[in-house]
């Protein structure tokens, strides 16, 4: 998967918490323009790789790249947007529009003690069209269903124009007749907007069709590379780096 | 009533340090209310009761220090009080509310030392308390004016941070804002706004006026900066009409104004249910 220059590029991570290894000799690369999904069940290392891709957790050994810097020495942390679990630092009763919402994702960009003027309010504009939620844009927050919501956070995660997205676990939460148009919204930042998009998930069923590239994780990276490689496994060797059988062609239609 | 303002400087200071304290208060307070730390206005007012007594207690026994304004001793203490409480909220993590009953108890304790090394006090106590319409000097209403302009400048220049900082903490701090750095500008200033504001409000309701106009705003409001002006507007009403009728009634203030809230709130909340 060297036909594009990488974004993020892990090159043999260790990492321990304590005495337990949680992740052993991970490559890893997310090329510029991909969709890459992240698969593993739950207490594979997931997060764990997500804590270091984003510098909150440094590991014992390796190298990690951004946009092949270093990661020691990478400054321009405005291009890496990313949007955490639903609901895990937010309280729903709070008082504040969509507009607001996604305004507070220029607060860095803007610096101390500016106040957002047109061009910051063109780009909430813009964020929020890309994720189909303008109709909701003076809405409180806590009146939008949990897809909704969602989406409102991906726009703020979008709205300083970083070139990649990283999402955990993003449609924990919301209801299944939501996802699939979720995932549409994804495919439009992907294809439309030229933005990298990194997934990561527990449940590979319902992105098999969407992303580009996959990673299957289990302490060691499992498998690493396109879909089209990946669908070309036969079920046994599915089975072996997952773990258990998986339904590699439930398109979430039974949730 | 107007005349009467024109007439007598008193009124004058009560009801220019009341207006701009029902603008003030309920503007930190929906801050304070949205980030769930409404109780900590509270250990902080009582804290400031123990700096008053202090100052009382010392212009007692050293004249020297009979010309500072008590109020300003209820500031320090109210401020030292506020950084105490952060390091409480450090110590236990876990059992972060621990702080207030600890600070709410302590500042009421030392204050009743204080109050009674001075074998009691005069009627001044009493204003320090409950508030006062007829107490409020000129030098209460610099106080307040100053603090003010201190604390809608802020306001003004990091409204961004402080809402983000309210809204989503981890947020915040992930996308590299100087949380730490805010929300201590922002607990100073509500120590502050604390101090200056029991003048008219008094020691046991100030941390109304900071809650209750939110707590209806924040019914009807569509976003922050509506709840935001909607508090203002009703902390606005409560002052001055609770002023109003402390005047006419001859009563203190702090009980009118929190009623004239309460009155409010329960307007607001019979709206919501019929508009439903």
């Amino acid at each position: 998967m060297n036909e594009k220059p990488s974004v993020i590029d892990i090159r043999n991570v260790n990492f321990r918490y304590d005495r337990e290894n949680v992740l052993e000799q991970i490559h890893f690369s997310v090329p510029e323009g991909a969709f890459v999904g992240l698969v593993g069940p739950n207490g594979s290392g997931k997060s764990t790789l997500l804590k270091i891709i984003l510098g909150l957790l440094k590991p014992k050994e390796g190298e990690v790249e951004l946009f092949g810097i270093p990661q020691d020495q990478f400054k321009s942390w405005d291009r890496i947007g990313f949007v955490s679990q639903k609901a895990n630092s937010f309280n729903t009763g709070f008082p504040a529009t969509v507009l607001e919402v996604v305004m507070g994702g220029l607060t860095k960009k803007m610096g101390l003690f500016r106040r957002p003027g047109q061009a910051e309010r063109e780009a909430v504009q813009q964020a929020v069209q890309s994720v189909g939620m303008e109709a909701f844009l003076n809405r409180n927050i806590g009146d939008l269903s949990g897809g909704q919501q969602q989406r409102v956070f991906i726009a703020r995660a979008i709205v300083s124009r970083p070139s990649v997205l990283i999402l955990d676990e993003p449609t924990v939460g919301v209801d299944s007749q939501n996802v699939d148009s979720f995932y549409r919204m994804l495919t439009h930042l992907n294809h439309e907007l030229g933005m990298t998009l990194l997934l990561v998930t527990h449940d590979i069923g319902t992105i098999t069709d969407k992303v580009t590239h996959v990673a299957c994780l289990n302490k060691y990276l499992h498998f690493h590379g396109s879909m089209k490689q990946f669908i070309e496994l036969d079920e046994q060797e599915l089975s072996d780096l997952y773990g258990h059988g998986i339904r590699l062609l439930d398109h979430h239609h039974d949730h | 009533m107007i005349e009467a303002i024109f007439a007598y400087e008193f009124l004058q200071n009560a009801f220019l340090s009341g207006a701009i304290i029902g603008m003030i208060a309920p503007l930190l307070g929906a801050f304070i209310v949205v980030r769930r730390l409404s109780l900590i206005a509270d250990a902080l007012s009582h804290v400031t009761l123990s700096g008053i007594a202090a100052g009382l207690l010392l212009g007692q026994t050293y004249p020297v220090f009979a010309a500072v304004n008590p109020l300003y001793f209820g500031m320090a203490f109210s401020v030292g009080g506020s950084l105490l409480i952060e390091r409480l909220r450090g110590v236990y993590t876990h059992y972060q509310e621990l702080a207030i009953p600890i600070m709410m108890s302590g500042g009421i304790g030392i204050g009743v030392i204080f109050i009674s090394l001075a074998d009691g006090f005069n009627t001044d106590l009493f204003s320090y308390l409950f508030g006062s319409v007829s107490a409020v000097s000129r030098d209460d209403l610099y106080a307040v004016l100053g603090i003010s302009a201190l604390v809608l400048l802020t306001v003004f220049l990091l409204y961004k941070e402080l809402f983000i900082l309210s809204f989503d903490e981890e947020y915040a701090k992930a996308s590299g804002i100087p949380a730490k750095l805010i929300h201590f500008i922002f607990i100073i200033l509500t120590a502050l706004v604390i101090a200056v504001s029991m003048r008219i409000v008094g020691v046991l309701l100030v941390s109304a006026l900071m809650t209750l106009p939110v707590a209806a705003a924040m019914r009807m409001a569509k976003g922050f900066k509506q709840t935001i002006g909607l508090s203002v507007l009703f902390g606005e009403i409560a002052v001055l009409c609770g002023l109003v009728s402390a005047f006419y009634l001859n009563l203190a203030p702090g009980g009118t104004i929190v009623v004239t809230s309460i009155v409010i709130l329960l307007a607001v909340l019979l709206w919501k249910r019929i508009k439903n």
